[in-house]
């Protein structure tokens, strides 16, 4: 019964987990962005479908779809506002971009966080689920939309899988990840790459959002952590490698969810953050991580 | 800008924030007095990722580490203040040195997360441990610096001063060239016979002492240790961008920084909770506008003329 409700719960978790961590992994590895205020931008969406489906009474669907496209719509604007200017910019050193990016899109998204805070107060929200009840799996107890994270989750990581191995697109975003300038050499504007590539993580953090929203509700508190646990399970998996954040999504999800219900639920994180360092330390380029 | 107009400007600054408290109140001196052992945090930080190119997300670590250790050690055992800050810089210190020996093997994001990681497992140690290190609420010291508050600011100026002194002036020594240099071409300057680990290290070693040093004296200034203080996350995002607004690789840029930041954020205060919002919009313009920060701006002004 125990062990079921661990394996229900951890996969839900995991599966949501590793959404929230592919966009992260993605842009870094197409465009060498470390993008820091990706807990603000889940945060974000997560808010505006609690706003739309609550205040503006569009109904939970109508909710989940304002939310994600304010996702979409806050991530163009870091990626237009904030790190294009930084990449294009003559008075930053090359080497020193890296940096840029990272101090300017933590101050961005403390901004997006206090924001919200101001706005919509700091207080909890849980999204409307877009699909109530509870379904009883073998006599655990699941809410539906628990079973719905799941597999939105992991839908939305197969269309992209669909989408960067099946077409010609996509293979085009993939040799940019591994040959930027190889790519424009065949003629490739790599501007609308990256544009297609902002596009693509907007949208997976738009639902990440949207679902933590509903699965676990969200505060405008939690853009910290939410942008550590992305980076941390990034980093466990293999910077830039897509396969390496799902494996490494489940190991975090499962972890956390067992320490949880078989230790107690005030040391979740612990064990996950000594995994992290002992990897770090015997295999620093991750899980699955190329060199 | 020249190293002489620096360390002139250095002076007259100090000079004339010693004449304050003759001139505000207590509510001011104590404002200024927290700037001053941010101010610390900053410069302490500016070394490592200025210099020797390594980003640390952790410098709440260091802090956290001498602040903790100060604070146990007059709590539970009376250590008089002086022994219970030079046991907190020592613990600095040596949790530097056991973080950045494995930590230096890596580079860029792998060495940042490292740095985050050690700040979250410090925190947890603290809270999940409450009984006995006061937890969330904190950690109340029997002893306090001062009860004098123009005493406390003329101490905590001074720390400053001095800390700026010797980090500066380390920056603008031979060492401090290898550091830059192993900072932004570690293979060349290892090609050129310099060790650059071992010269990465020392700059661990050193930013950690002085992190650990201010991170005690705050909590003897405050008479408190709390993890919102001193280890907080939100603390050690404080200190990185002070360091890159008031201009990095200058080190006394990063004082600037940390006062203009705290100073602001007081000034702001009415506004409520868009006051960080604020803050941190003037903070990205600066950074996106004018990446040398405000040393930076008044170096090329001079540069101009």
């Amino acid at each position: 019964m125990l062990t079921l409700q661990i394996l229900i719960d951890g996969f839900a978790i995991s599966s949501l987990y590793a959404l929230g961590a592919v966009g992260f992994t993605l842009i870094f590895g197409v465009c060498g962005v470390l993008n820091l205020s990706h807990g603000a931008i889940m945060v974000a969406a997560a808010v505006a479908a609690w706003v739309f489906a609550g205040t503006y009474g569009a109904g939970p669907v109508g909710g989940a779809l304002g939310g994600v496209v304010v996702g979409l719509v806050v991530a163009y604007v870091t990626y237009g506002l904030i790190v294009r200017p930084i990449q294009r910019s003559r008075l930053i050193p090359h080497e020193e971009k890296e940096i840029f990016v990272l101090t300017s899109t933590l101050l961005w998204g403390i901004m997006i966080q206090e924001a919200i805070a101001y706005f919509f107060t700091s207080n909890p929200k849980t999204v409307p689920p877009v699909i109530p009840g509870v379904i009883n799996i073998a006599g655990v107890r699941t809410p539906t939309n628990e079973l719905l994270t799941a597999v939105v989750s992991l839908g939305a990581i197969g269309l992209l899988w669909v989408l960067v191995n099946g077409t010609r697109r996509g293979r085009a975003l993939l040799a940019a990840a591994i040959n930027p300038r190889g790519l424009t050499l065949l003629g490739f504007e790599l501007d609308r790459i990256y544009l297609l590539v902002w596009t693509i993580y907007g949208l997976l953090t738009g639902i990440a959002g949207v679902l933590l929203g509903a699965f676990l509700g969200v505060s405008s508190d939690n853009v910290g952590t939410l942008t550590a646990s992305a980076f941390s399970i990034v980093v466990l998996g293999g910077l830039g490698s897509v396969s390496g954040s799902l494996v490494a999504a489940f190991v975090v999800g499962y972890l956390e969810t067992c320490t949880a219900y078989l230790v107690s639920p005030t040391i979740r994180t612990v064990p996950v953050l000594l995994l992290l360092v002992a990897v770090v330390y015997v295999r620093p380029q991750g899980l699955l991580g190329r060199r | 800008m020249s190293g002489r107009t620096l360390w002139t400007g250095f002076l007259v600054a100090l000079a004339g924030l010693a004449l304050l408290p003759f001139g505000v109140g207590g509510y001011v001196l104590g404002l200024m007095t927290l700037a001053y052992y941010y101010g610390v945090f900053a410069m302490a930080w500016d070394l490592l990722f200025g210099f020797a190119g390594e980003v640390n997300f952790g410098p709440s670590f260091l802090t956290g580490l001498g602040a903790y250790a100060a604070g146990l050690l007059n709590h539970y055992a009376g250590w008089p203040i002086p022994a219970c800050v030079a046991a907190g810089a020592a613990a600095a210190v040596v949790g530097g040195v056991a973080l950045a020996v494995p930590a230096l093997r890596l580079s860029g994001p792998y060495f940042g997360l490292i740095t985050l990681v050690a700040v979250l497992l410090l925190q947890n140690a603290l809270v999940l441990n409450a009984g006995f290190t006061g937890g969330e609420i904190g950690l109340d010291l029997p002893d306090v610096l001062s009860a004098d508050e123009s005493t406390n600011y003329w101490i905590a100026l001074a720390f400053m001063g001095l800390s700026g002194a010797i980090l500066f002036g380390l920056s603008r020594s031979a060492v401090g060239l290898i550091l830059q240099a192993s900072g932004q071409d570690a293979v060349e300057a290892s090609a050129l016979g310099y060790n650059v680990t071992k010269h990465k290290l020392a700059a661990f070693c050193i930013s950690a002492l002085f992190s650990g040093l201010a991170g005690a004296m705050l909590v003897f200034y405050l008479g408190t240790a709390s993890v919102g203080t001193v280890v907080d996350i939100a603390v050690g995002v404080q200190v990185i961008i002070a360091a890159v607004l008031g201009g990095r690789r200058t080190i006394l840029g990063a004082a600037i920084g940390a006062i203009f930041l705290i100073v602001a954020g007081e000034l702001l205060r009415p506004l409520g909770q868009l006051s960080t919002f604020v803050v941190s919009a003037f903070a990205l313009a600066v950074i996106l506008f004018f990446p040398g920060g405000f040393l930076g701006i008044l170096s090329s002004r001079g540069g101009a003329r």
